[in-house]
């Protein structure tokens, strides 16, 4: 009886995984090599991966993405580890005022976040642009002139994702065992000393593990652009994910969506064993 | 060495302080948008204190869409997933956590492994699957079954279990209890609060839920609550005070629940990030 019970718990489970994981990552690899725009789908093994090679809409999709990448991820993480050093501070007075202000974001919805940012970064009314002239400066044309509708973009990613990452950055620095600061003070370490030697290798493997976390979830931005900016002005915050919904779900090319997104997962499958491998070898 | 004490106390407020209002900003003016009617909203300068128009505004929310409608099929799919995926979650989890079997290890690296694969690679077949095999566009498990597999919960769960003492369960079973017993009458209620974690960032997840929901959501009495706000903000006709007293509906719940429950989010949060 109880060799079978762990199976039995386990069936459950592994059905609707078995349904809507194992066999999708399967069939959408199998479908990038399929012509879905005949009846009936024929395979046709260099297709869409061809066509992917020279598509300027493709390639606009993934430098847009790729800079997003490059800016609004490090940028992120830099002001994530602060926040949670300062919040890890035996300095730091109100507490609970500033987690609030800083992790209520993680509660809110893509949806109801665009739609402020909209309107923040309204060009004539919006709250930014009104700031920025009260301040002596005309403002920008945000959502309709490529460099700042990327920038308005990048802002409520950060807005949002700051403060989560925090928490998890915040979890990774209490982790770290308190005799280690003390042993280090000992030896006569500095504050600055005891970051480099103590605390920046006992949170490494967090570090590690909100990057990977966040260069998936860019990889796969879709809600912001989609909403914010609707990927204009022209292409100009065309993602990955706006363009896969677009080829998938309003062409119904699935064939070609599939090889987008594996495009995605080989880049997210790159960039996380670089990662792994680049942190172990220091 | 006290003077440094004060001015780095100093320095560290002075710099979070401005900070966290710029952070609060857009959730306060969330609110305030929500209580002026469209003229005070597309005023120069910004109103920054509420105003009385919430009730008008709902009103022109309810004109645009219906909004009442959207947030009750938001709250029936979030409560089927977040029980399914509870459920799910915590047998796959138990299993992995008490038992020594064959195909152990594998099973659980099979389930990690999807934590790190794209969602994109999987949702044009789960799309295929639902919409076109299953035929089940515009209803409540459409938008459901697909998520009811989450690796992340089993995961966090396999944790959970792992710290429970094999004394306890031992003990039931030397008193003749069933397996099946053990885990309800005894595993579950001892994990209790970790139950709730992962429950409230399960909800939370499905609440605010938009690529899928719109994809398997065409007809608008089974829009969620994003499908449906996110469909208006789209619209070049439509009342934005109404959209951000929709944008307060969806999020207000939450906010406040965080403010209580801080510690039950940061846990769901922070599971399979932090090893303790």
């Amino acid at each position: 009886m109880r060799t079978k019970a762990p199976y039995l718990f386990l069936a459950p489970y592994l059905v609707f995984f078995g349904l809507f994981w194992a066999w999708p990552i399967v069939y959408s690899f199998y479908l990038s090599f399929v012509n879905t725009r005949v009846y009936p789908w024929r395979l046709e093994p260099a297709l869409n991966w061809g066509r992917l090679l020279q598509d300027p809409f493709f390639a606009v999709a993934l430098k847009n993405t790729l800079f997003i990448l490059a800016v609004q991820v490090p940028l992120m993480l830099a002001l994530a580890l602060l926040l949670a050093l300062a919040l890890n501070s035996a300095l730091l007075r109100f507490k609970g005022f500033y987690r609030f202000a800083f992790f209520a974001p993680v509660v809110v919805g893509a949806v109801a976040y665009s739609a402020v940012f909209r309107l923040l970064f309204n060009t004539e009314f919006g709250a930014v642009n009104a700031l920025l002239r009260a301040l002596g400066h005309p403002g920008y044309d945000w959502l309709y002139a490529p460099g700042p509708a990327m920038a308005v973009i990048v802002l409520a990613l950060t807005w949002r994702w700051t403060g989560y990452n925090a928490i998890i950055l915040l979890a990774g620095l209490q982790a770290i065992p308190r005799e280690l600061y003390e042993a280090a003070a000992i030896d006569g370490a500095g504050p600055w000393q005891q970051f480099r030697h103590v605390t920046l290798p006992g949170i490494r493997p967090v570090l590690l593990f909100c990057l990977v976390l966040s260069i998936i979830g860019t990889l796969q931005l879709f809600t912001e652009p989609f909403l914010i900016t609707a990927g204009g002005p022209g292409n100009a915050t065309m993602t990955l994910g706006l363009y896969l919904y677009q080829q998938g779900f309003r062409s119904f090319n699935f064939g070609y969506a599939s090889a987008i997104a594996y495009t995605v997962a080989l880049l997210a499958g790159a960039f996380s064993f670089m990662q792994l491998r680049l942190w172990r070898e220091r | 060495m006290r003077r440094k004490r004060f001015w780095l106390t100093l320095g560290l407020h002075a710099f979070l302080t401005p900070l966290a209002l710029l952070w609060l900003a857009p959730l306060w003016l969330m609110w305030v948008f929500s209580t002026h009617p469209e003229q005070e909203i597309f005023r120069v300068p910004t109103p920054l204190l509420p105003g009385n128009a919430f009730a008008e505004n709902l009103r022109n929310l309810q004109a645009d869409t219906d909004f009442f409608r959207a947030l009750w099929n938001s709250l029936v799919v979030s409560g089927l997933y977040t029980v399914g995926g509870l459920l799910l979650s915590a047998l796959a989890g138990y299993a992995l956590a008490v038992y020594r079997f064959r195909g152990q290890a594998l099973f659980f690296s099979l389930i990690v492994a999807t934590l790190t694969i794209p969602y994109f690679v999987v949702v044009i077949p789960q799309y295929i699957l639902v919409a076109r095999e299953l035929k089940l566009t515009n209803t409540y498990w459409a938008v459901v079954l697909p998520f009811l597999a989450n690796a992340l919960g089993v995961f966090y769960m396999r944790q959970v279990f792992l710290s429970l003492p094999s004394s306890l369960l031992d003990a039931a079973r030397v008193d003749g209890a069933g397996e099946a017993r053990i885990f309800f009458q005894i595993a579950l209620p001892v994990v209790t609060p970790s139950l709730a974690a992962l429950a409230l960032i399960l909800f939370l997840n499905a609440w605010n839920d938009y690529l899928w929901p719109l994809l398997v959501l065409s007809q608008k009495e089974m829009y969620t609550a994003s499908v449906a706000l996110g469909t208006l903000i789209g619209l070049t006709r439509v009342s934005w005070g109404g959209i951000m007293v929709g944008s307060v509906l969806m999020t207000a719940p939450f906010v406040a629940l965080f403010l209580f429950l801080q510690r039950y989010f940061v846990a769901g949060i922070t599971a399979g990030a932090v090893k303790e």
